[in-house]
């Protein structure tokens, strides 16, 4: 479980992230979903500790991730895999290297275990055959398969991922977001995915906190998202509709 | 602060040393051709050059081997090939870890539980100043053999004067010197390209810069570091 109390962050001056609090339930994908510009990044990196807090706590399962030393965040992060918004797969090494690569920096796994279990993560992404290609040859969809089993390769209790759904066409991103969804219950993670996609909300949102302005504004589930008595949320929602009406008065 | 980080314990030293190795041969394999062609057509121009200058009967012509080795061994090859270097290696640190900078390679790292300086920078830095001074010894040959064919093919010298003149008042320290400045270089080299990367924000047009300023920067600290060593040596 990750809790997260009164989170504030600026950047020169700008509050964009403004005394935000909720908490994030183990063995569920949640996810954290707001319009662009809304906070949701800021919010993931701090988590990770890509970004500082200037106020308030980010606790994992007791620990007060925030107060940690370099050296101890560093150790604690072996814990938590991410899923980057382009897959931040290391352009220098093949799919097998990639996804080795925390196996061999910080396991005594012989060689002969890393590459099965290389092959066991390639399998749960669905991804076969593309173990000696390089990023570059990969397509969009591969590359988020190919970093998500890089992210679950050292068996993280924590998954994170940004956006992963942006530029996929949407039958890969239902694939994706399947993919985290079963990851999350096979491996009994806390899954936190950043999304504006609505289909992903639908699809697998157990636990949904909708950001707006940098505030903390509805939380609920995907069954609750569409009967919401909330304004903005609704807005974000039916945003198509919203702008059909609004042009189309506008015309009128 | 950078280099505190860059040069902290590694996690796990079999990685490293391959990594090290890999960026000998990024750095150092993978310029021994410009170097071979550069350093060649040097030594040759330089002999050709002070055979046409040396008109005074009072001076022998086997001096012409002896400026080629001089020039060679004391400047050419440690300081204007490290320049040349500081363009294509320092280019090449800077715009790659910038990359990984802007393409959130350097963010997976460190979520990996990785030290990303450390990772990144170390091996390239150990790595220059251990294969530079090799490739400098490699432009010295090269560069004398350049003078040599040149000189004797273009009949600027005859070949016992050439070989009599590289033999004649060497002083083995001066090699000492030149190797010396060479590893200097090195770590100036890769150090500081490795920061212009390392902190690049933006996209693509910021990593063309870092690349740039590495270069630029490298540069200019690489003049200074000679004329202080040199001052240190020479007097």
């Amino acid at each position: 479980m990750i809790e997260i109390k009164n989170i504030s962050k600026s950047f020169v001056g700008r509050k964009v992230i403004d005394d935000v609090s909720f908490t994030l339930q183990a063995g569920r994908t949640n996810l954290i979903i707001g319009e662009s510009g809304s906070g949701k990044t800021t919010i993931l990196k701090m988590m990770v500790g890509l970004h500082t807090v200037d106020s308030g706590q980010i606790i994992y399962d007791g620990v007060v991730f925030n107060d940690l030393q370099d050296k101890q965040r560093q150790d604690f992060r072996k814990d938590i895999g991410m899923l980057f918004q382009g897959g931040a797969l290391f352009d220098s090494m093949t799919v097998e290297e990639n996804i080795a690569f925390p196996l061999r920096m910080f396991t005594e796994f012989s060689e002969h275990e890393i590459i099965e279990r290389v092959n066991f993560c390639l399998a749960k992404v669905r991804l076969q055959n593309v173990n000696n290609l390089y990023p570059a040859e990969l397509s969009g969809g591969m590359k988020k398969r190919a970093a998500l089993a890089r992210a679950i390769a050292s068996n993280p209790k924590y998954l994170f991922c940004d956006e992963p759904n942006s530029g996929l066409d949407p039958k890969t991103s239902i694939v994706i977001d399947e993919l985290i969804h079963e990851l999350t219950l096979e491996f009994k993670m806390t899954t936190v995915v950043i999304t504006h996609d609505m289909n992903s909300v639908i699809q697998i949102g157990e636990n949904v906190m909708f950001l707006y302005q940098g505030k903390k504004w509805w939380e609920g589930d995907k069954t609750s998202i569409l009967s919401a008595n909330n304004k903005e949320l609704l807005e974000f929602v039916y945003a198509a509709d919203f702008l059909k009406k609004k042009n189309l008065n506008s015309n009128l | 602060m950078l280099m505190r980080r860059a040069f902290s314990k590694p996690e796990k030293l079999k990685v490293y040393t391959k990594q090290f190795f890999f960026e000998v041969n990024n750095i150092g394999i993978s310029s021994l051709g410009l170097i071979t062609i550069i350093s060649f057509f040097i030594g040759g121009v330089i002999t050709i050059q002070a055979a046409f200058s040396f008109t005074s009967p009072l001076v022998p012509l086997y001096a012409v081997g002896f400026t080629a080795r001089e020039s060679m061994i004391l400047e050419f090859s440690p300081t204007i090939v490290s320049l040349i270097l500081a363009g294509k290696v320092g280019g090449n640190i800077a715009s790659e870890i910038g990359s990984m900078r802007i393409s959130e390679q350097i963010d997976a790292l460190e979520i990996m539980g990785v030290n990303s300086a450390s990772f990144l920078i170390q091996p390239k830095v150990l790595a220059g100043i251990f294969i530079n001074p090799f490739l400098i010894a490699i432009s010295m040959f090269l560069g004398i053999l350049g003078g040599y064919v040149m000189g004797v093919a273009t009949g600027a010298c005859t070949s016992y004067q050439y070989i009599f003149g590289i033999q004649s008042f060497f002083v083995p320290w001066k090699l000492t010197y030149a190797f010396f400045k060479t590893a200097v270089f090195a770590a100036i080299i890769t150090s500081i390209a490795a920061y212009q990367g390392y902190y690049t924000e933006g996209g693509a047009l910021e990593v063309g810069r870092s690349s740039t300023k590495a270069v630029v920067y490298a540069s200019i600290l690489i003049l200074l570091a000679n004329f202080l060593i040199t001052q240190i040596f020479f007097t």
